[in-house]
């Protein structure tokens, strides 16, 4: 019993013809559109790569950028059939081709849904390379005078006043890290002895923050030391001052970015996988319409157009078959197939024609 | 004698009106631009108007959108004419008032080229009225608690943060007035009193600047107070160093930023004129090649077509006599004015 059947006559097949070459190009631009975004994903992770321990979520804008120049390959592959679809001589050609543009449009759009689903999935690997990343970030900020490090001052406090935060979770991290370098430390005074004796490391470690945490909209002037101490400046309370610094923490700020990046291009990619999945419905009705009308004594009569030439799973035994038989042909012994082989091709095969939905079933 | 002869067949006319159809698609793509060019110019002015004592002469986007919509408008109706050219019913009734149309165009050239002049010259008001914005914008910092300057302190850290610049010249400029609120001063402090004590006007000044002037590039950690003097921070001599606040005054940023604006809207509107001319010039070919046919109902003859229907210098007479005959429109005529004004 054949699946989703649909009368063509020549006029409705020329119709299909037309409309899916169209289709085929916007779904090219919609290829184009997923590269691009996943070339914009990539430039916006890699300029924040310092404070990024490791490169993980970078699969997601890789995906992107592969599926996309795929995309626009296999799209502009369907426009030149559906050119020669209604040229009896030029289309047979294409037969041998078509079952494998299926499997890489299926594919193709199976890459995409992951891709989704990664972007939410990564979220934490995403925080934990953050964390770590700004962490040696605030360790290595009063390095400026050791090579492979010396950036880090200026990548750290361009970082804090662009996203408006302070510190990895807020900005206490700095009252535990010595951030000014010790060549601009009087190491004669009392005040700088005190201060390094205070502690196990002997580190010089004081309760203020670079001024980069600085927040403009604070009505007062910026306190950056002595940040605890209320009496070290009129009219001040260490905790009800709110406006002074940004109470946010880089890495949050960082999260929440990228994230929303991600979110943001999330209906796109979807709204692409739809056209991508209506493509490859359409041209497999043109394509049995054509072999339909190709078969016939008059090319020009009705033909019948389907999904799949058998039920769901007449097919799905069919394939199994096979594929059982593809096996058994490369071995000599023909007992004992391996289990995990044939049922990974089963699946293969399984997911290719589920990935063609059926609404109306 | 016309000017610029060039012979037209039927062949060669088609592809005359079809060419300059399609420039005019081009030149209303481009008046488009020229509007959206005043648009953005306009919001970027408007963005920064505090820093500008909301003085600012918002005259040249507001010239620039309003020839952008003339420069649309002329041109989709230039390429309708073009269109329908080619058919004598057509054509026949917007002849009369294509000669109008024309000499519009041709001052409506001149003005785009005085607006990109314009674009190039408006950098000297706007430097003035920065000096005044800024040096107000400076004076208002420390005033987060009256209505009206309220935001004053956050946009100018802002702005110093964004174009990496302090003050009005330079950072020296801080030094000068008060920006620290009297809330935040503890008059019965000695320090306090003596700042106050050391100026006629009683105000608290410093040697310190906003912590929006710091340069994140610099390797050591910020110095924004005691600046002056050495003896305050080690291994410091304020001489000597280079990277610890911006150096260039914000007037100079935001110059140099609007100039570059300018310039570059300057640049385009020249080339909008250009393609506006090769259009006038275009049309009047089209026009021309299409009233000197012998026989208008038989198309595939010949005809000329002619940039001017005689040269420059009778032209010219011919203007200076129509006006000097209007001007003189009222008065019994003489004989000897008639007869100048038709010489041809």
């Amino acid at each position: 019993m054949v699946l989703l059947k649909m009368k063509f006559n020549q006029q409705r097949r020329v119709r299909l013809a037309q409309g899916l070459w169209l289709l085929s190009w916007l779904a090219v631009m919609c290829g184009a559109f997923i590269f691009c975004l996943g070339v914009y994903l990539k430039t916006e992770l890699l300029r924040r790569n310092e404070v990024m321990e490791n490169t993980e979520i970078h699969v997601v804008p890789n995906i992107l950028m592969l599926v996309g120049l795929a995309s626009i390959g296999t799209n502009w592959v369907a426009t030149r059939v559906c050119q020669d679809s209604l040229d009896a001589s030029r289309f047979p050609r294409w037969k041998v081709l078509l079952l494998a543009w299926f499997v890489v449009a299926a594919l193709l759009c199976c890459l995409l849904l992951a891709v989704v689903v990664l972007s939410y999935v990564l979220q934490g690997r995403l925080e934990e390379s953050l964390k770590v990343g700004l962490r040696n970030g605030i360790r290595f900020y009063k390095d400026t005078d050791v090579p492979g490090r010396c950036f880090q001052k200026e990548t750290i406090d361009r970082l804090q006043m662009e996203f408006r935060c302070c510190g990895n979770n807020n900005f206490k991290d700095w009252f535990e890290v010595q951030w000014v370098s010790g060549r601009f430390l009087d190491y004669t005074a009392q005040e700088v002895k005190d201060r390094i004796r205070s502690n196990v490391d002997g580190r010089y470690l004081l309760d203020g923050v670079p001024f980069s945490c600085c927040n403009p909209a604070s009505p007062r002037p910026c306190l950056q030391y002595h940040l605890t101490d209320n009496r070290a400046h009129f009219n001040y309370d260490y905790l009800s001052e709110d406006l002074n610094l940004y109470s946010r923490g880089c890495r949050q700020a960082l999260t929440d970015y990228y994230m929303g990046l991600m979110n943001s291009t999330g209906p796109g990619v979807l709204s692409v996988i739809l056209i991508q999945i209506s493509v490859i419905l359409s041209l497999r009705y043109l394509q049995t319409a054509v072999e339909g009308a190709m078969a016939l004594e008059n090319p020009e009569g009705d033909s019948e157009g389907y999904i799949l030439e058998k039920g769901v799973k007449e097919t799905f035994e069919e394939v199994k078959v096979k594929v059982l038989t593809m096996i058994k042909l490369a071995q000599v012994d023909p007992e004992g197939v391996p289990d995990e082989a044939e049922a990974e091709k089963a699946a293969d095969t399984a997911a290719e024609k589920a990935a063609s939905p059926t609404p109306a079933s | 004698m016309a000017l610029m002869v060039v012979k037209f067949d039927l062949k060669k006319r088609v592809k005359l009106a079809q060419t300059v159809w399609f420039m005019y698609w081009f030149a209303v793509l481009a008046g488009i631009l020229v509007l959206s060019l005043g648009l953005f110019f306009k919001i970027e002015l408007r963005k920064r108007s505090e820093l500008m004592d909301n003085n600012e002469s918002h005259f040249l986007p507001n010239l620039l959108i309003l020839m952008g919509l003339i420069a649309c408008g002329i041109n989709a109706f230039g390429g309708k004419v073009c269109y329908d050219s080619l058919d004598p019913v057509k054509f026949a009734k917007w002849k009369p008032m294509l000669k109008y149309f024309l000499v519009f165009c041709v001052c409506f050239n001149g003005l785009l080229l005085l607006t990109s002049l314009l674009c190039f010259l408006m950098r000297i008001p706007l430097q003035f009225t920065l000096a005044e914005g800024i040096k107000n914008g400076m004076r208002y910092y420390k005033d987060t608690d009256t209505p009206g300057r309220c935001y004053m302190k956050r946009t100018l850290d802002l702005m110093q943060m964004e174009f990496r610049c302090c003050g009005n010249d330079n950072f020296r400029d801080w030094f000068e007035i008060q920006w620290v609120s009297n809330r935040y001063l503890d008059f019965s402090a000695k320090e306090v009193k003596d700042r106050i004590g050391s100026n006629v006007d009683g105000q608290y000044l410093m040697d310190g600047v906003p912590f929006s002037c710091c340069n994140p590039s610099s390797p050591r950690p910020c110095i924004q107070y005691q600046m002056t003097n050495n003896s305050a921070h080690y291994s410091y001599d304020h001489y000597t160093e280079e990277l610890n606040v911006w150096k260039k005054g914000c007037r100079d940023a935001l110059l140099s930023y609007y100039g570059g604006i300018m310039n570059t809207i300057g640049a385009l509107v020249v080339l909008v004129t250009m393609l506006e001319v090769a259009v006038t010039v275009g049309l009047q070919y089209v026009n021309s090649s299409l009233s000197t046919l012998a026989n208008p109902e038989e198309v595939e003859s010949e005809s000329e077509g002619y940039l001017l229907e005689k040269t420059v210098k009778e032209t010219f007479t011919d203007i200076m006599a129509k006006m000097k005959a209007m001007g003189k429109g009222g008065k019994v005529e003489e004989g000897g004015e008639e007869a100048v004004a038709t010489v041809s």
